[in-house]
């Protein structure tokens, strides 16, 4: 057996409480910290790189190239920030919660390491307003890793100062956008911001700022203390690591559980989660939370990774799949999606602020035997007017992603809403 | 002065406890602004909810105009610029719960305390909200009562939560 084959999940046990800054030690915890502080700060970026770690809060984009990114050097702009996203709030996801909950240490060591390779002199950790558990379990962490010397002045006797803070959120899915969290944390309405510039550039009050997810970030110390080689000898792919698989709708197991990068769906779905509940089959699922499109059972033998998922014109999303059975009906799947959307919408651009709720009263009609042969149209085009580059954030383009696909996927259920004047799901 | 709906009772504004728990959170903060929503949390912890005079009141502490502060308390839907029950139940109606069964949850909870959503029940005991996905996608349906999940929800298993709460 390979050293470490769950390196996220190691220390976690379900129903236990996480291990204290003692246990955590004991476990080989903030080696990968002592490491770092003992290698360039450019030396840490290149084995994230070399690892390749793929953003695991749904965009995929390689950590090690956001962090290439900061200015460095003694001409850089200070200070300079990490944001750790623990804003989950996509729907459908549930586990960077099990990392915040199980293992704190992990996720602000994680966090350091960026911290330090970025040379930031402020940490902060952007927790979601209803994690109350994660809460108290990360400011009890905080003020451990404080006494123990990783976070404050001097950290571990080195040169290097930093600051860690945690920052609960009010609430709002816009806050968990990349530079509507940096809005939100300066005190404004969590609006999204241009871009160029990129936040690594010019982030958190105009500063070079790192915004990743919570389980990417968990993941950096084990590189630093095993090496970029053995983190990719954990993937089935190209993409480095473990992966944080979930697994909600009516199956046998709903869960997380962390498997090989690029485990396939069905080895997730039923190995893991045990298959459909009895009397239920399967009919679609999206494979990463609300903003991906449907899979339909062809691709169950897909791997579950960010350019395996892009191949069958998918996306791998946050990775934790919703099951959609044959006793669901679709127009009220995706009416219940678009109700999400329309409600979450920031408001800032008018083609989003317009367009979800214009999608979801048209879901409505149609979900209630009240839908015109027209509102296909309607819907068709708002999935082409709600793409691609016509809004500002990622929002609205999301919300298409999981509609256009069930516009081709549910096609005839749609149109026999219409032509029946009724929800066929709806008598039995 | 701010009146409750449900009691008629003035609140008065700002405590000296509140101001010392506030000047507490500006002077760690890197700006006044960048606290606006933790103060506004220390309001409604005290009061279950920001009225107008506080968004009036913490604005200068923030070197605000109440306007931004208020575009800002009502941005975020865990700040409530209208008066809330004594315990707050948000339920979860994204896509797990969605298809794991929230809408006979929604109405065992509607028909039991007699309110839809965004009400709160005649004696003051419950305000009902909807809520974006609570991360609890394991166990839905689900919802949570002031600071406490409820997974694996059954309309029974609702009757015996609302037990609970006083």
């Amino acid at each position: 057996m390979p050293l470490m084959e769950k390196p996220l999940t190691q220390n976690i046990r379900p129903g236990e409480k996480p291990p204290d800054i003692k246990a955590y030690e004991r476990a080989g915890g903030y080696e990968g910290l002592r490491k770092a502080l003992t290698m360039e700060p450019k030396t840490v970026q290149d084995w994230v790189t070399q690892a390749n770690v793929t953003g695991r809060g749904g965009a995929g984009f390689p950590a090690g190239n956001k962090w290439a990114s900061v200015p460095m050097g003694p001409d850089a702009p200070r200070p300079k920030y990490v944001v750790v996203n623990a804003d989950e709030m996509e729907p459908g996801t549930m586990k960077d919660r099990v990392l915040l909950e199980g293992d704190p240490h992990q996720v602000i060591e994680g966090s350091l390491v960026c911290a330090y390779a970025i040379q930031a002199d402020v940490v902060t950790i952007f927790l979601r307003n209803e994690y109350k558990l994660s809460a108290q379990r990360l400011s009890r962490a905080i003020a451990e890793a404080y006494a123990a010397g990783y976070a404050g002045p001097n950290v571990l006797g080195s040169p290097w100062t930093v600051e860690l803070r945690l920052h609960v959120s009010a609430g709002r899915y816009m806050c968990g956008e990349k530079s509507g969290i940096l809005n939100a944390l300066e005190g404004r309405r969590a609006l999204p911001r241009a871009r160029p510039p990129r936040t690594a550039v010019c982030g958190l009050w105009g500063k070079p700022t790192v915004v990743n997810n919570v389980e990417t970030l968990a993941n950096v110390h084990h590189i630093v203390r095993h090496g970029p080689e053995w983190f990719r000898s954990l993937s089935h792919t190209d993409e480095g690591g473990t992966k944080l698989y979930g697994v909600s709708g009516p199956v046998q197991r709903p869960g997380v559980w962390e498997m090989p990068m690029g485990s396939t769906v069905r080895e997730i779905l039923d190995g893991c989660a045990g298959g459909m509940l009895p009397g239920r089959a399967f009919r679609a699922l999206l494979p990463g939370g609300a903003s991906t499109p449907l899979l339909a059972a062809e691709h169950l033998d897909t791997r579950m990774d960010f350019a395996s998922m892009h191949k069958i014109g998918s996306q791998l999303g946050t990775g934790t799949m919703i099951v959609v059975d044959d006793q669901t009906c679709p127009v009220s799947l995706l009416l219940g999606l678009e109700t999400f959307f329309a409600r979450e919408s920031c408001g800032w651009c008018t083609p989003c602020r317009e367009g979800l709720p214009w999608v979801a009263r048209t879901l409505e009609a149609i979900e209630a035997g009240q839908g015109h042969p027209d509102d296909m149209d309607v819907l068709d085009s708002h999935v082409n007017l709600l793409s691609g580059h016509n809004t500002f954030c990622e929002l609205a383009p999301g919300a298409m992603m999981p509609l256009r696909s069930a516009l081709k996927l549910f096609r005839a259920d749609f149109e026999r809403h219409i032509s029946e004047h009724r929800c066929p799901w709806r008598t039995r | 002065m701010c009146w409750p709906m449900w009691t008629g009772e003035p609140m008065p504004m700002l405590t000296v406890q509140e101001r010392h728990e506030i000047h507490a959170e500006l002077a760690a903060a890197p700006t006044k602004r960048s606290v606006a929503s933790d103060v506004l949390k220390i309001v409604q912890r005290h009061h279950g909810w920001v009225c107008d005079e506080a968004v009036k009141d913490v604005a200068e502490l923030l070197d605000m105009t109440p306007a931004e502060l208020d575009g800002v308390a009502t941005f975020y839907n865990g700040i409530y610029r209208r008066p809330v029950g004594r315990h707050v139940i948000l339920i979860c109606d994204s896509i797990s719960c969605w298809i794991m069964g929230y809408h006979p949850i929604r109405e065992r909870l509607q028909s039991r305390l007699g309110i839809g959503l965004g009400e709160t029940t005649a004696d003051g005991r419950f305000t009902l909200l909807p809520t974006a996905c609570l991360g609890m996608c394991e166990q839905a349906p689900a919802m949570m009562i002031d600071e406490t999940m409820h997974g694996n929800l059954t309309p029974e298993k609702v009757d015996e939560i609302l037990e609970q709460y006083e």
